[in-house]
């Protein structure tokens, strides 16, 4: 398993993220309370918080797979854009901004009866990319599964399949990337790959946001921590700031 | 990207799923042979007695298999959260729905080539002289089930009982259409076999209306 | 108030049994007709309050107009229930048959199927956005249903033989039949609205327990739905 070739930026325009009071109310029970958090084009923040204090609920939204109760999410960068809908005032549309980032889910996002091959040519041709087949080559090797190519995702172990769900995010070279608890299920080898990844694409000015409740290497990659708590921000190391203290404290509660 | 060309690499997507397993195909054909075999101790099936009842008899297998084939459509997606990563992609909600249409139809039609045959061979009918127009009601009678069927399945797709459910939705939604192709199918079992032009133009208006109310309505039922 | 529509609808009564003339070839049986179309007409009025109800939620996402939507459609019901109960008592005895399958007959027990639908669908969602969005989603689609339910009918019927009809309720109404007609409108809209207006607030009720009850069970707690969903 290499770190390299799993990405080819489509552009390298950075793309920043803020949450503006962001409220996330499902039926009454309330997610997220009023969360503001900018993070700048190129930080790597990591998400930290027990079960439950809203950090998937946050980076779903940061997806823009669910729109907040109240409050905005506004993507900073080259031009301005807003993420409520439609073509934007800045001339990047909803669409443009959703070909700029990478997610890597609770699920790994990914058909169970399509191989691995054709998983990623399928999202490949959705995302519009151009040089499909080499993008997909290139991408299997990386994430160390070119020999199983041509397997189904459901005969796949648990952490095989965690690398190809991050294969799949990175495959069409997201300048935001969005990880909810991206270890899980990976083991040793597949953790450094991971770590190395990351390290690559933070070096490359790729925005960074993870989240995670327990320890693992690739945290320590992070040049801010924000920890979330019953929907709230509690500590943010802020931009710029040292996020090891919080980072020390994940630690000693693991 | 275009919606057309989005939805062209959905539907490739769908097939490619379908024809690994062949499942939801070969359970369509043979529940409507079932239906279609039980309905001949309901009466004689003479040729002048399957005019008469055959047309209402062939629909009536389609919807039922319909109902029940178009359930997976969007349930299937809920295994890994596969829905969100389309959602995720650049591509509209419309041209995720569409390419689900056109998996639909292709499914249907299929299971339709097979059933057509053997159902006038079993009642007496002969389809030679008129294949291509039925060919036409069939077409404009199927899409009107995909259509509405595969958004009914999206809303199913979150219900609880959701199986049971997607009958109860769809079948009410079918009754015009289902008096449409069956008096449309009837006629050209007739003795003078003719299409008519008014079943036909409502069959279309029937796709266009719903096809358009879908359009207008995708991203609320694809939304979170 | 109360007493203003129990006057209204003991007054309408009365109208309808003892101050309408007797239909010339019907009688007494006709005078069910007074509340049998004005059960109708407000059905069809209460369907469509939901249909613009339906619209009015995706629009706006107001939880009223998911509100106003359900009670709507249990009031629509309620009056169709009555229109289909009504109908047959009148058609046994003047047509001589309780049903048929006649393009308005058919299209109000389509209806009422249609409706009743939605109200299992919404029965069967769980989540408060999603049970609102989706249920107005098919409701919308039900209601463009409507009229292709009653075309598809009438034209169906042009190619069989009629069935036994005497001649319509509508041809020629004496002046008196329609005042009376009128005020038996207004009455069933008398009870209907008011019973539509608890229901409302009876849903509003029904929210805000049901946020309350959330809040209770899960202070203390930090429940994510999010984060406790995908745990394959």
């Amino acid at each position: 398993m290499s770190a390299r070739g799993t990405s080819t930026p489509s552009g390298h325009q950075p793309l920043g993220i803020s949450f503006e009071r962001v409220e996330k109310r499902f039926g009454s029970l309330v997610a997220l309370r009023k969360v503001s958090l900018n993070i700048r084009s190129g930080e790597f923040v990591a998400l930290l918080g027990p079960n439950g204090a809203g950090k998937s609920t946050l980076l779903r939204i940061a997806a823009l797979l669910m729109n907040p109760s109240s409050g905005q999410v506004q993507f900073t960068g080259a031009a301005e854009c807003r993420g409520d809908s439609g073509p934007q005032d800045g001339g990047r549309t909803r669409e443009d901004v959703k070909r700029s980032i990478g997610m890597v889910g609770h699920s790994i996002l990914l058909y169970d009866e399509l191989s691995a091959a054709e998983n990623l040519t399928l999202f490949a041709e959705l995302y519009g990319l151009d040089d499909v087949s080499r993008r997909v080559v290139g991408a299997l090797e990386a994430c160390g599964l070119a020999s199983r190519s041509r397997g189904l995702v459901r005969t796949f172990s648990r952490g095989m399949r965690q690398r190809l769900a991050i294969a799949r995010a990175l495959l069409h070279g997201p300048r935001l990337l969005l990880l909810d608890e991206p270890a899980a299920g990976l083991d040793r080898q597949g953790h450094l790959w991971m770590g190395a990844t990351l390290a690559r694409l933070r070096d490359e000015g790729c925005t960074v946001l993870m989240s995670t409740h327990a320890r693992n290497e690739s945290v320590d990659l992070a040049t801010r921590a924000v920890s979330l708590l019953a929907g709230r921000i509690e500590e943010d190391s802020g931009p710029g700031g040292d996020p090891r203290p919080l980072l020390a404290a994940l630690r000693a509660e693991a | 990207m275009t919606t057309a060309r989005a939805a062209a690499i959905l539907l490739a997507k769908e097939l490619r799923l379908e024809f690994r397993t062949r499942e939801l195909l070969n359970a369509t054909v043979v529940f409507s042979l079932i239906v279609i075999v039980l309905f001949s101790y309901t009466f004689e099936p003479t040729a002048a007695e399957s005019r008469r009842y055959g047309p209402g008899l062939l629909w009536i297998a389609f919807l039922f298999a319909g109902s029940l084939m178009l359930h997976p459509s969007f349930a299937r997606e809920q295994l890994n959260d596969t829905l969100d990563a389309l959602r995720m992609t650049p591509v509209s909600s419309f041209a995720i729905l569409l390419g689900k249409m056109l998996a639909n139809f292709v499914f249907l039609s299929l299971s339709e080539l097979v059933l057509v045959p053997v159902f006038a061979v079993l009642y007496n009918l002969s389809l030679s002289g008129v294949a291509g127009r039925l060919i036409i009601v069939l077409i404009l009678g199927t899409s009107g089930l995909v259509i509405t069927g595969t958004v009914f399945s999206a809303i199913a797709a979150h219900a609880r009982m959701r199986e049971l459910l997607l009958p109860l939705l769809l079948l009410p939604i079918l009754a015009p259409l289902l008096i449409a192709a069956v008096e449309a199918t009837a006629l050209l079992l007739a003795e003078k076999p003719a299409l008519d032009p008014t079943w036909v133009t409502f069959l279309g208006g029937f796709d266009i209306v719903f096809l358009t109310a879908s359009w207008l309505l995708c991203d609320f039922l694809v939304e979170e | 108030m109360t007493a203003v529509v129990a006057a209204l609808i003991f007054f309408a009564g009365y109208a309808a049994l003892f101050i309408a003339p007797e239909e010339r070839t019907m009688h007494a049986v006709q005078r069910i007709f007074y509340f049998h179309l004005s059960a109708w007409i407000t059905s069809f009025t209460a369907f469509a309050v939901v249909f613009l109800s339906n619209v009015a939620f995706l629009t706006t996402r107001r939880f009223e107009w998911d509100w106003l939507g359900v009670a709507a459609a249990e009031m629509g019901i309620t009056c169709c229930t009555i229109g289909l109960i009504t109908g047959p008592l009148w058609a046994r005895p003047v047509w001589g048959i309780w049903w048929t399958w006649d393009a308005r007959l058919t299209t109000t027990f389509l209806l009422w199927l249609l409706y009743i639908s939605y109200l299992l669908l919404r029965g069967l969602l769980e989540d408060p956005q999603r049970r609102a969005s989706l249920s107005a989603i098919f409701g919308i689609f039900a209601f463009l249903d409507v009229p292709l339910v009653y075309v598809s009918n009438r034209l169906w019927r042009t190619q069989h033989p009629q069935p036994v009809i005497l001649g319509g309720e509508g041809s020629g109404l004496d002046p008196t039949m329609a005042k009376v007609l009128l005020l038996c409108v207004l009455a069933v809209f008398g009870i209907m609205i008011p019973i539509l207006v608890d229901r409302y607030r009876l849903e509003r009720l029904r929210h805000e327990v049901e946020e309350l009850r959330f809040e209770v069970e899960n202070r203390g707690t930090d429940f994510d739905p999010i984060s406790t969903k995908g745990g394959l």
